[in-house]
């Protein structure tokens, strides 16, 4: 039906497409490309549809993460760089009616955090991990990250990133997927609208894991860098599909639910 | 107040958290402190929504600290000296967002891994910021098991009033010692005051941030100066001492915790000797009782400051005293607990 047949039916316009509740009128300030603001509103449209704006508390630390305060209307607490895990952790005991997240980057979970993520992930604390892999600290200005690729520039491995000085890109989702503890694992990326529309039932599925009781949930997104990558949007999306995925590839790791 | 038992001064500040209505309990293991996490995790399960959590490092005790904290409910951590090195990030960032929480910290001997023994180096830790930033903590210094337990109760009321993290400031002397302590009754937890900034969910109510973080220059100096006029209020109201015999002492002996414990031997003996020798013992390190030193040096002419360390409290003892009297340190480190004889000795040069 065309948009006029709408009107002349409904004596109005209707609202096909809206901003979630869950966010405010804030915009978001990230990069042109860059898939923090897909990943932001996917979160808040599942917060919405599980009706769970008024109990949940996210909490985001440093880096591009940092500034979700400003346009999720829910309580933020932001922790430092690395301690998500452990601060979601104590948020959560102390109140286990809330439903508790995590948003962290690569560098936060994956390297200076790891300590704090994988003893989350071992307890089954009953909390949801986003972890948005981008292959690079961002919000610095482009430098290695333990998921930086075998051969990537970055700002700190300008030759390229080799396996014989920097180690290997760090599969945190494998290596927690190892452990007893955590329920649900998955990757997923936002390049499309099928894999968006993944995405978003994998957070859903996460955040019932949590009301449910049933323990820790890590979702992985792959997510584009355009700015740092020294790409347009297009070629980012390009480069996960090609060059991402085949390290990290996409899916669902686990699911013990 | 309640019955009277014998325990460790561990187990009695444990205890007394508990009746503080702490119900969030996250640490790591580290002696001479042990006993207690140990008390902790037998009882805190007793407890009402009572969390006990063994952290996977001190800086994970320190964060879920900051994240319990951020709901509003009563929170604490304990370590020992290198533990608590680990924890200064969080630190920060619990006084940088204005977060009620109780540290513990029974110092032993450092700097690096030191030793098990008691010790005192971590004064400046403690009162001069510790972390990155302009901050303090309202350090309280207990120098007997009874009043461990009374200041780690009243730690949490501190806390609360003023949105900031209190540093329970003993050493593994005060720690290990068993003496009687007559445990306070336990708090009514719904008599809390609210928490209207606790993230709690928003319920409602417009969306509350737990956050130390300001990118603009003016926000941030904003923030800075809101928490120096916190720290002035503080510093009126909060300040606390003890004094003995200072009415007109030969010397008038500055001392904190174990110390100060040891100064009254030393008084004892001085006595014997004839020689007047009073005692001053600030028991909030921060704010330091220094206006209240000043006036009492001004009826002397030698301020004796002991301590086990190196020389920490002095500088703050000779801050505060504005004349030219003698104002001499003696000090142990290292664990060595200085003899009620030796600290005589000391003081008799000057008499």
């Amino acid at each position: 039906m065309s948009e006029k047949a709408v009107a002349e039916n409904t004596g109005k316009m209707k609202k096909v497409f809206d901003k979630p509740e869950t966010l405010n009128d804030q915009q978001f300030s990230y990069c042109p490309g860059c898939h923090h603001g897909v990943i932001n509103r996917l979160i808040a449209e599942a917060i919405d549809e599980l009706g769970i704006q008024d109990t949940t508390v996210g909490t985001a630390p440093v880096g591009c993460s940092v500034f979700m305060y400003k346009w999720f209307d829910i309580d933020v607490i932001q922790p430092a760089h690395g301690r998500v895990s452990a601060v979601a952790t104590g948020a959560k005991r102390a109140r286990p009616d809330l439903t508790v997240f995590a948003y962290q980057g690569d560098g936060d979970f994956a390297s200076i955090g790891t300590n704090n993520s994988a003893h989350a992930a071992n307890r089954g604390e009953n909390i949801t991990t986003f972890f948005i892999n981008n292959t690079l600290y961002g919000m610095t200005g482009g430098e290695m990250a333990p998921t930086t690729l075998i051969g990537q520039k970055t700002t700190t491995s300008p030759q390229g990133r080799t396996a014989k000085d920097f180690g290997y890109p760090m599969k945190m989702s494998e290596m927690l997927a190892e452990l007893d503890g955590p329920t649900y694992i998955t990757r997923q990326a936002v390049y499309d609208v099928k894999r968006i529309d993944q995405a978003k039932a994998a957070i859903k599925k996460a955040f019932r894991f949590q009301m449910e009781d049933k323990g820790y949930s890590l979702i992985e997104f792959l997510s584009a860098c355009p700015i740092n990558w020294g790409m347009d949007p297009a070629e980012a999306n390009e480069r996960i599909r090609e060059e991402v995925e085949e390290v990290y590839p996409l899916g669902d790791i686990i699911e013990r639910s | 107040m309640g019955e009277k038992k014998l325990m460790r001064g561990n187990e009695a500040i444990a205890e007394a958290a508990i009746r503080a209505g702490c119900r969030n309990y996250f640490a790591y293991p580290i002696t001479p402190q042990a006993e207690l996490l140990q008390w902790m995790a037998e009882n805190m399960s007793e407890q009402e929504n009572g969390t006990f959590l063994q952290a996977e490092s001190e800086i994970g005790a320190i964060s879920m600290v900051y994240g319990a904290a951020s709901t509003g409910e009563r929170t604490m951590t304990s370590s020992s000296s290198p533990g608590i090195s680990l924890k200064q990030e969080g630190i920060s960032y619990i006084a940088g967002s204005e977060l009620p929480a109780v540290i513990v910290n029974i110092m032993r001997g450092g700097p690096g891994l030191g030793n098990i023994q008691p010790a005192q180096g971590d004064y400046f830790q403690a009162t001069k910021g510790g972390g990155h930033g302009d901050y303090r903590l309202i350090a309280l210094a207990p120098s007997t098991v009874p009043e461990a337990a009374e200041l780690t109760f009243e730690a949490f009321n501190l806390a609360d009033k003023y949105r900031n993290p209190v540093i329970i400031l003993a050493d593994g002397m005060i720690g290990q010692m068993m003496e009687p302590v007559e445990l306070p009754s336990p708090v009514d937890t719904s008599d809390f005051p609210s928490k209207p900034w606790a993230t709690t969910g928003k319920n409602g109510r417009k969306s509350n941030t737990i956050r130390s973080f300001a990118l603009g220059a003016e926000d941030l100096k904003s923030i800075n100066q809101d928490l120096q006029e916190k720290y002035r209020k503080i510093k009126e109201a909060e300040t606390r001492y003890e004094e003995i015999g200072v009415e007109d002492p030969d010397v008038l002996l500055v001392a904190f915790g174990t110390v100060a414990r040891i100064a009254r031997s030393t008084r004892r003996l001085a006595k014997e000797e004839g020689i007047d020798v009073g005692i001053f013992r600030p028991i909030t390190l921060w704010p330091f009782p220094g206006d209240r030193l000043s006036e009492l040096s001004r009826k002397v002419d030698t301020v004796f400051t002991v301590e086990m360390n190196a020389g920490q409290m002095v500088e703050d003892v000779r801050l505060s005293i504005n004349s030219d009297i003698n104002t001499p340190f003696y000090g142990e480190q290292g664990g060595v607990v200085p003899d009620p004889s030796r600290i005589l000795e000391e003081v008799k040069k000057y008499v």
